[in-house]
């Protein structure tokens, strides 16, 4: 397991968001947490990346405990997130909001960091054309490939992606998911939170829904698309 | 109002206007610690002013430690070697303050997630104590029994007295701007003032540390995904706007040459001012707020007469804050909303 989550509480204030979930990451596949608005998926991802304090329970990346670790350490392990709402440096261009996305790497003057960038660029033609452009005045769409292109900049061993599909179109969604097929297959294990049922069961090895804090149905990606009461409840029927 | 004390004479124009500069080059720089510190914590912190303050009591006892305390007048290229030192001195001093300022006041605020009302009022209550602090410097040194000793230094029972670098340094004409005198004094400032600003401006701008800051105060939450470590970027901002305060500090005794337990005060509120206007978190902005606040009030006085220096300052910044409640160049370091 290249990350293990073993009963973890974490509070807003006096509220419960999420109530002793355990659930493991397996190197190599992509791991995706589905569920409505509010059952704790974005808590989670902030948690794993050290922006919310563990109540109880235990993080372990790698095998080593990373529950308390600040989050810039985190990142230095391997561990990268494109967040909710995406969280571009609006005042910075495409080129600055990539270079931040490898703010904690050594090798930022090295042939390999180009290589980073160019595989960004392959992945995300449009980020390549836009390259001077502030983020802030770029498309929603734009914005998200930007964030999973900084994300990619740290040279991840874990990428978390919080609902990169929010707010898309149902077109540029296929695309954003088939990107991050694609990026799993190039090696780079993939936690992924998503609103959009449909598209991220299809898309993952293993699946975990959470409800209200906590997981009540966890399996392979093509059981539960294919589990009735998960058609019923997040899939709307016919996926 | 005496408009033709301004504007009757291209001389006295143009005298005014330098003069204004120079005070404003000084404002500018103590804006800079404003701005910084806002942009990336969203914290107005009050107590930058007797960071500043601190910076002038340093310079001044630079000179009574290297010189003595028999009163001298030099001129700037005599005191150019003490000048030196206490330059250094300045900004050591006031770096430290600011840091301490950090740890004490803040960060254990900031780590609480407390509301920012609550940060800002430690900042009125450290200000306080920093000012009153240095007023009482000879009754701490009595506690050690080192008053006498030190007496040069603490001022036994005059602490909160004016007190004076025993050496003045005398401006010297060194060309002439229609018929105005440009000292070495005015162009030192003006030049020294905005020289460490384009170095500000750059390191900001072009190092992997100017970036963090940036990328804190556009959006703290991405820096963290990012790795940066917001702690180090906040005491980098506090030792960064330290250093500047005491530059600003020692340009501010070569030209006035006294100082006071509050003479941060005064200073502190204009260089918030030239913040504000500039569009607070935003450092280019700090630089024209300062200069436009400093040409302002000098012209003010000019007009109205001295006693209205301050009250057209305040003015102007309110005017500005009507047409442009961002300030003139907004925020753009900050959050650039587009």
């Amino acid at each position: 397991m290249l990350l293990e989550v073993q009963g973890l509480c974490v509070n807003y204030g006096h509220i419960e968001a999420i109530r002793d979930i355990t659930f493991g990451v397996e190197e190599g596949t992509i791991t995706t947490l589905i569920g409505a608005n509010g059952a704790g998926k974005t808590t989670t991802l902030k948690t794993l990346s050290g922006l919310r304090r563990v109540r109880q329970g235990t993080v372990l990346f790698d095998g080593k405990d990373i529950t308390h670790s600040p989050p810039y350490e985190r990142v230095v392990m391997g561990l990268s997130q494109s967040p909710e709402g995406r969280g571009c440096f609006p005042g910075m261009s495409v080129l600055e909001n990539l270079d931040m996305g490898a703010y904690v790497r050594k090798d930022r003057k090295s042939a390999a960091y180009r290589a980073d960038m160019d595989r960004v660029f392959d992945l995300f033609p449009r980020l390549k054309e836009r390259q001077g452009q502030a983020a802030g005045s770029m498309s929603g769409g734009e914005q998200q490939m930007l964030a999973i292109g900084r994300a990619l900049m740290a040279k991840p061993r874990l990428l978390l992606l919080d609902e990169p599909s929010m707010g898309l179109a149902p077109k540029l969604i296929q695309q954003i998911f088939s990107i991050v097929t694609e990026i799993n297959t190039q090696g780079t294990t993939v936690l992924l939170v998503e609103q959009n049922a449909a598209q991220a069961l299809k898309r993952a090895h293993t699946a975990h829904i959470l409800e209200s804090g906590k997981i009540v149905r966890s399996g392979t990606g093509a059981e539960l698309a294919g589990d009735d009461s998960v058609r019923a409840a997040y899939l709307g029927g016919d996926v | 109002m005496d408009l033709g004390a301004l504007f009757g004479s291209y001389d006295n124009f143009l005298s005014f206007t330098i003069g204004g500069l120079v005070f404003g080059a000084i404002y500018a720089l103590v804006a800079l610690g404003y701005t910084m510190v806002y942009g990336v914590l969203q914290l107005i912190n009050f107590a930058h002013s007797e960071v500043f303050m601190f910076g002038t009591f340093a310079v001044a006892w630079v000179f009574v430690a290297l010189h003595g305390t028999s009163s001298a007048q030099w001129s700037l290229g005599r005191s150019i070697p003490i000048l030196l030192v206490a330059l250094v001195a300045a900004m050591c001093l006031s770096a430290v303050v600011a840091l301490l300022l950090e740890r004490i006041a803040y960060r254990p605020l900031i780590k609480k997630n407390a509301p920012k009302l609550i940060a800002l009022i430690s900042a009125i209550g450290a200000s306080f104590a920093l000012s009153e602090g240095m007023g009482l410097r000879d009754k701490f040194a009595q506690w050690f029994g080192l008053d006498h000793k030190l007496a040069n230094y603490v001022s036994p029972g005059k602490a909160r007295d004016v007190y004076s670098n025993p050496v003045s340094i005398l401006p010297h004409h060194l060309f002439s701007i229609g018929g105005y005198s440009v000292t070495d004094v005015d162009l030192t400032i003006i030049v020294a003032a905005v020289l460490m600003m384009v170095v500000l401006d750059q390191l900001v701008l072009r190092t992997r540390f100017g970036r963090g800051i940036r990328a804190v105060a556009q959006d703290p939450e991405s820096a963290a995904l990012m790795g940066v470590n917001s702690t180090r970027v906040v005491q980098l901002t506090f030792l960064l706007g330290g250093l500047m305060a005491g530059a600003a500090a020692t340009l501010y005794m070569v030209k006035i040459g006294t100082t006071k337990q509050d003479a941060g005060f005064t200073l502190g509120v204009k260089a918030f001012t030239a913040a504000v206007m500039g569009g607070i978190g935003n450092l280019r902005g700090a630089l024209l707020g300062g200069l436009l606040l400093g040409v302002m009030e000098s012209w003010g006085a000019a007009v109205f007469g001295d006693q209205w220096r301050d009250v057209t300052a305040f003015v102007l910044l309110v005017l500005i804050l009507l047409v442009r409640p961002s300030g003139i160049l907004g925020e753009a370091l900050g959050k650039a909303r587009a």
